[in-house]
């Protein structure tokens, strides 16, 4: 990180791709791109605090392009109307970045890693709870002014989780699958391979292998303290072919977790089949350095990648499906475009499969439910009988006389 | 002959219907907010479960209060006396136009299965309802002052009350019809005045 970076306001400071976070210095041409010589005298002269373009000229392409690792973070939020986010658009609240992720001597606080979420619903204060934001620091704990039920919500159901009914709503899509295995496929006289769907965005790479994009995505919901825990290339993955390289940490009887957004981000990539470990692969290099973007051999790339990081590589490679939680906070909506009850409260609703706890509308106990309905229905027919047995046998007594 | 007895005062007929159509509209968005059925729209069926729930608390304890002070609670004194006559009368009684083993009077106005039934609404569905109730509206609160207990059992509980309810609702409807005529009940508890036939028979 340099100054500039985030303290200029010209624009015009701009990263050469493979140049370790230096700017051309002289005309540099990269991927068919050309990057001019950048004037540091005059970039610097421009500084200021930092605005959203600032932070989102890393954040919002996290991953090499918009919209591939955050879903809820493009820069579809330069121009957000108030539809798409309350906070960060003109006609909202007009906040920069900063407005939330505020900083002590360039600490910035963040929300994600190892704190937990607030326990007394209360203004999340730095000194309560280290440099960490929440949506209460400014909002409170009770901030629902027509129905004291939706209060009540805040003890068990984050913020975000009902304020962000959609992901990647600004009209940038968010790559939701990617799979390595299919990379490495060339048109027969040996050219790459790129395929893009209407929006522009690619569906082949032979680079990057098959990808799938999405807007305005439905959230996966978990429950989440604030914590997460990882699958490290240390660790010995599960058995069945498939992990979940990062998982929220909470419960429903954990009293600080919440049920929380996330995106949930599916791939398949390389692993050592043999340890059953995640590996690091040597994706970039020159030809003939082993790396995977040059000779397109995976077996040479993970040897590389392993040799150069010091970790041991069985030696056989294979592909495993692989899923990632991706924290939603951002793209907050207005209040009106926020979850309506039966959004939750049904038997297919959105939390259909979050376990551990009882949710009205969703949850019910089937035998109850079962044996209530048939007394209610024998109920009915008893008194109909009832009722046409006084009929009948008034109407022999009338015969009679 | 017939002659016409004075039988429900002003507030008890007031009391009857109000309270009447509170529990139906609790049950119709009971079971709503329960999933069974989609009828004022989720929200809708939980504003209107709330608000019908403390009118009637409201208006149970109102009839409380003038059952005490008027000494009617007496009505519902329990009473074994007749028990197996009144049993006898519905299952059999009503269709052979049997005298009936009571007589309905402004003092006594119920008999003595009337009386259990009642008894079993006030001191055993109502309570489970309304403690139960509560409970999951204050949830939070028993949290904090360290009452644990499983929403899902309240909610569960709630339900099993819902469905003694539903079930008394229905038999009690029916039940109404078998005055003198048909409707005799219920026109006597509309304008507080009840035909009574003086031979006491069943319709």
């Amino acid at each position: 990180m340099d100054c500039l970076v985030c303290h200029e306001q010209s624009g015009k400071y701009k990263k050469f791709p493979t140049a370790c976070g230096h700017p051309a210095y002289e005309e540099k041409n990269f991927g068919g791109k050309v990057f001019e010589p950048v004037d540091l005298n005059a970039v610097a002269k421009t500084v200021g605090k930092p605005g959203l373009q600032n932070c989102g000229v890393c954040h919002f392409f996290g991953g090499g392009g918009g919209g591939v690792k955050h879903g809820d973070l493009d820069s579809s939020l330069l121009s957000a109307d108030r539809d798409l986010d309350v906070h960060m658009s003109k006609e909202g609240a007009n906040h920069t970045c900063t407005a939330c992720h505020t900083t002590i001597n360039h600490q910035m606080a963040g929300r994600y890693y190892t704190e937990k979420a607030p326990l007394e619903h209360s203004m999340a204060m730095p000194e309560d709870y280290g440099n960490r934001i929440s949506c209460e620091s400014c909002h409170g704990s009770t901030p629902h002014e027509t129905m004291t039920i939706l209060d009540d919500h805040t003890a068990k159901v984050s913020c975000q989780a009902c304020h962000i009914p959609r992901y990647a709503r600004g009209g940038i899509s968010t790559l939701m699958w990617w799979d390595w295995s299919t990379a490495g496929k060339f048109t027969e006289d040996c050219k790459p391979i790129v395929e893009k769907n209407e929006n522009g965005r690619p569906t082949y790479h032979t680079m990057k292998g098959d990808m799938t994009w999405a807007e305005n995505v439905v959230p996966t919901y978990a429950w989440y303290n604030g914590g997460m825990e990882y699958v490290t290339i240390k660790d010995t993955l599960p058995k069945d072919g498939s992990v979940e390289i990062n998982r929220p940490l909470g419960s429903y009887d954990d009293p600080e977790s919440r049920i929380f957004p996330f995106k949930y981000y599916e791939g398949r990539q390389i692993y050592d089949a043999g340890a059953n470990r995640l590996v690091y692969s040597k994706l970039f290099g020159p030809k003939g350095s082993g790396a995977y973007w040059s000779d397109y051999d995976w077996q040479r790339s993970v040897e590389i990648g392993m040799a150069e990081s010091g970790e041991e590589f069985s030696g056989q490679i294979g592909f495993i499906d692989t899923a990632m939680y991706w924290p939603i906070t951002h793209m907050v909506a207005p209040k009106e475009d926020s979850l309506q009850c039966a959004a939750c409260h049904a038997r297919d609703g959105r939390l259909a499969s979050l376990p551990g706890f009882y949710l009205p509308g969703r949850d019910r106990v089937s035998w109850i439910d079962t044996v209530g309905w048939s007394l209610f229905v024998l109920s009915i027919i008893g008194v109909m009988i009832h009722g046409l047995l006084r009929v009948v046998f008034r109407m022999a007594r009338s015969k009679k006389q | 002959m017939k002659r016409t007895i004075y039988m429900y005062k002003g507030f008890e007929r007031i009391w009857h219907w109000l309270q009447a159509a509170l529990i139906i509209l609790l049950l119709l968005t009971g079971f709503e907010i329960h999933g069974s059925y989609e009828l004022f729209g989720y929200q809708g069926a939980y504003v209107v479960h709330i608000q019908a729930a403390w009118i009637l608390l409201g208006l149970l304890v109102l009839a409380l209060f003038w059952h005490i002070t008027t000494g009617e609670w007496r009505q519902y004194k329990p009473t074994l006396k007749n028990l197996d006559k009144m049993v006898r009368c519905y299952m059999v009684g009503i269709f052979l136009d049997e005298p009936r083993p009571y007589t309905k009077t402004p003092e006594t106005k119920l008999n003595s299965l009337q009386k259990l039934s009642y008894l079993g609404v006030l001191l055993f569905i109502l309570p489970i309802l309304i403690i139960s109730g509560l409970a999951c509206y204050f949830y939070n609160d028993l949290q904090a002052w360290g009452l644990s207990v499983g929403f899902g059992s309240l909610a569960i509980l709630h339900t099993i009350g819902a469905f003694l309810m539903l079930i008394f609702l229905v038999v009690h409807v029916y039940m109404t019809t078998t005055g003198h005529s048909p409707l005799a009940y219920t026109i006597a508890m509309i304008t507080g005045r009840e035909e009574v036939p003086e031979d006491n028979r069943v319709c």
